[in-house]
């Protein structure tokens, strides 16, 4: 009988060796190239990094249609879109520099270390070029900061929180998304105008950095038309039941709420409140109001007729009338049967966007893409002229303010999505802020990094 | 003063909500003697059954109407519930908007099931297993449980709203002496308490007034002795484990207008309940409706702006506090009795 050379020690150690070769991460086998996750084949990978599970499930799922979507756009599957629209012409349906573009998905759960892990798991394990998606700036910031150190690019998703852009910008991340600033600079004329300048507010406010910065901007902004605060508090996020925080605001002397919630938080406080007696009740000789600063379709469909007249803003609706919302809302709605959401769009527009800046870059080297995002102007993508600003990576473009209304068509499928109505679109020049302004001190953009 | 009244009101409707469940947990733990993690999933489940009602009485055909168009300029197509055709239409939308009142008829037999197929099918076989067994076991029931309810309903909350002659606020203030719009507190909430004083009070009835019932609480004080009588106590715990599973799908069902039903909700009631149990006393059925109810009151006055100023953040761990303090004094809780989770 022939005796075997092999060892089970052996055997073991050549496995280890093997096995730690073949899960070496993909951007440290990447750096002769100079940068990570360079694409070698005639295929490039993105990342969508959305909430598949949690509480914001829903609009991560609408977010991954919009990309997958996106994807099909650019390499030439569908009818094209916002490619049409767009007045850059570089992309034309074949791939991005002449690589097919393939995707991953991860589930952020909406939890910041979930997200960070599943972006970082995306980058190593998946070869991916960029990060995309999200749904809560405590993500976004968590997984902004990631693609910082590893070296991709981050194209955020729905995050509207000041410190995005403000004390937690980063060279390597893009928020396409307006934030709590624009909404209230924004949204303020229009209440002013429809309930004066004299007005006692009481905010309701989430516990953690959106509602921070929320709060700080329409305190700000209403209180330099007149208005006073007469108190804030924090909720914690998440409580479901919220009367024990709205029972004080019946006799506080406020005649106007405003929740600084969203999500499953803003149906719930904005439901309650109304069950509250709030809506219609007179204080100081006038009517009560609510105010709801940030808005989406998939909140407006939990709070049902309980929006009807509440103000909020939204980054852009599927109803604007300009032809590179058309030509979504009819890819999109011939696809999936429905309009998409402002969650969707701002990830499909992100997407278009980056591949954009590479194509014109010539290059998938992620400063060699920043450098094509800064300061980069573009029309055709649903808000009007947009400027991707290179001091901050924020864009500055039109906002909406938004009232919420009864049914328009009296479909049930459409709930959400038609009880939205655009008021006013808020030019970009009223929303805009100095780059230095005191709410988003603090940060700064720092170096790009290639991840070489 | 009227701050003091309002607050009082929300621990009492909280209150409410947190006796049911405990109440509920209670019973399985007296009967059986199982730590049920799965409890607060059994809320959510009856939070469900109202939306399912609201699904079932909204089954709708469709509709084409060539002289509307979509979204995308087609021939606009419209839902048509069924009921209509046997109600007319404005029959069946009443009958809709009383869908959360009508969902108790789906709620309990579908709770006496899930909790029938629950105990027979998982949990029996952790009896003799130790507590953290049943922990495990039950809390990952939980999870599983809420996984199936997202995945065939979605993680959006949905909008459950009260039948419309219930849906708006009353003046309480005024029938108490107080100004014009002093105390107003939603109708819907004054229901929910009265509803949860009856099912408290038929529960108690029903094992104090019935011999299912007095058979129930002998085996719950001696198993060994009223087997040995020659009855079958395990069949009438499984009972129990079923009509516990009720009470907390009424307390979630009748919930739903309050919290809009969302997969993760029982989870948010679940430690808070537990709480509950403990300062009530492991066991104790009168003291986990108590404890529910004491429990409630104190959230709400530790929400209230005064306290907040002097102990910023007391809402969030005031719970957590009393119980801290209750079970340092008195270890077995405010009714607990001798010998229970004490070996």
């Amino acid at each position: 009988m022939k005796r075997s050379h092999f060892s089970r020690r052996g055997v073991l150690k050549t496995g280890a060796v093997a096995g730690a070769g073949l899960m070496l991460p993909t951007y440290l086998r990447a750096q002769d190239s100079g940068f990570t996750n360079a694409p070698t084949g005639d295929t490039v990978t993105f990342g969508f990094n959305v909430p598949q599970t949690g509480p914001y499930a829903e609009e991560g799922l609408d977010e991954l249609r919009a990309q997958e979507l996106a994807v099909q756009h650019l390499n030439g599957e569908g009818d094209g879109g916002m490619l049409s629209t767009f007045s850059s012409k570089t992309l034309d349906g074949t791939g991005v520099l002449g690589k097919k573009v393939n995707f991953v998905t991860g589930d952020t759960q909406t939890k910041s270390d979930v997200g960070r892990a599943s972006a970082q798991s995306m980058i190593q394990k998946d070869g991916c070029i960029m990060i995309n998606g999200g749904s809560s700036s405590g993500v976004a910031v968590a997984v902004q900061g990631l693609c910082q150190e590893a070296g991709v690019i981050f194209m955020a998703g729905l995050t509207h929180s000041n410190d995005t852009t403000g004390k937690d910008r980063k060279a390597n991340g893009f928020r396409h998304f307006f934030n709590a600033y624009m909404s209230a600079a924004a949204m303020t004329p229009v209440l002013e105008k429809a309930y004066g300048n004299d007005r006692q507010a009481y905010h309701l406010t989430a516990d953690y950095t959106w509602g921070w910065t929320q709060q700080e901007s329409m305190a700000a902004a209403t209180e330099a038309v007149g208005w006073s605060t007469v108190q804030n508090v924090l909720t914690p996020v998440g409580a479901g039941d919220f009367s024990s925080y709205i029972a004080p605001v019946l006799n506080s002397g406020a005649d106007i709420l405003v929740l600084n919630h969203y999500g499953g938080d803003m149906v719930n406080s904005l439901t309650q409140a109304v069950q509250f007696g709030l809506k219609g009740k007179q204080v100081n000789g006038k009517d009560f109001q609510i105010v709801v600063p940030l808005y989406s379709e998939l909140m407006a469909k939990g709070a049902g007729s309980n929006i009807e007249g509440v103000y909020g803003s939204m980054n852009w609706n599927w109803q604007l009338e300009d032809e590179g919302t058309k030509a979504f809302v009819k890819s999109f709605g011939e696809k999936y049967g429905f309009p998409p959401s402002n969650a969707a769009h701002t990830c499909y527009v992100q997407t278009l966007l980056y591949a954009d800046a590479v194509t014109r870059a010539g290059s998938f080297n992620p400063c060699a893409v920043a450098e094509a995002l800064e300061d980069f102007e573009f029309d055709g993508m649903g808000n009007g002229p947009t400027l991707y600003r290179g001091a901050d990576h924020q864009c500055f473009k039109d906002v909406l303010v938004m009232e919420g209304t009864a049914s328009a068509s009296g479909n049930a499928n459409m709930v959400g999505y038609d009880t939205l109505k655009i008021i006013e679109q808020t030019p970009r020049a009223q929303v805009e802020y100095p780059e230095d302004h005191p709410m988003f001190a603090g940060g700064s953009l720092g170096e790009c990094n290639p991840g070489a | 003063m009227d701050a003091i009244i309002l607050q009082i009101l929300n621990g009492l409707d909280k209150g409410s909500a947190y006796a049911l469940i405990a109440l509920g947990l209670t019973l399985i733990f007296g009967t059986l003697g199982v730590v049920n993690f799965a409890h607060g999933a059994l809320f959510m489940i009856g939070a469900f059954c109202a939306v399912t009602m609201q699904r079932l009485l909204t089954l709708s055909h469709t509709v084409i109407d060539p002289s509307q168009t979509d979204f995308l300029g087609n021939p606009l197509q419209t839902k048509v519930p069924y009921l209509a055709s046997v109600f007319g239409t404005e029959g069946a939308q009443a009958l809709i908007t009383w869908s959360v009142p009508l969902s108790i008829i789906l709620v309990i037999p579908v709770m006496l099931f899930v909790g029938w197929a629950m105990e027979r099918g998982l949990i029996k076989h952790f009896y003799k297993r130790p507590h953290a067994d049943q922990i495990l076991v039950t809390f990952g029931l939980a999870i599983v449980l809420q996984e199936i309810i997202r995945a065939i309903y979605g993680a959006n909350p949905i909008q459950s709203p009260a039948p419309p002659m219930f849906s708006g606020s009353i003046d309480i203030g005024e029938y108490l002496g107080f100004q014009a719009n002093a105390i107003v507190y939603p109708i819907w909430r004054l229901v929910y308490f009265a509803f949860s004083a009856v099912i408290i009070a038929a529960v108690f009835a029903f094992l104090q007034f019935t011999t299912f019932g007095m058979v129930v609480r002998a085996g719950m004080a001696d198993r060994e002795t009223v087997g040995m009588l020659g009855i079958d106590i395990d069949k009438r715990f499984t009972l129990m484990f079923g009509l516990a599973a009720a009470v907390a799908g009424l307390a979630g069902a009748m919930y739903a207008p309050i919290v809009s039903p969302n997969y993760h909700m029982g989870m948010d009631f679940l430690v808070l309940s537990f709480v509950v149990v403990v300062v009530g006393g492991m066991g104790s059925l009168p003291g986990a409706v108590f404890a529910g109810f004491l429990l409630g009151i104190l959230q709400g006055f530790a929400s209230m702006n005064e306290v907040k100023a002097v102990l910023p953040g007391i809402d969030q761990i005031v719970i957590y506090l009393v119980a801290i303090i209750i079970l340092l004094t008195r270890p077995r809780g405010l009714m607990g009795r001798a010998g229970v989770m004490e070996d």
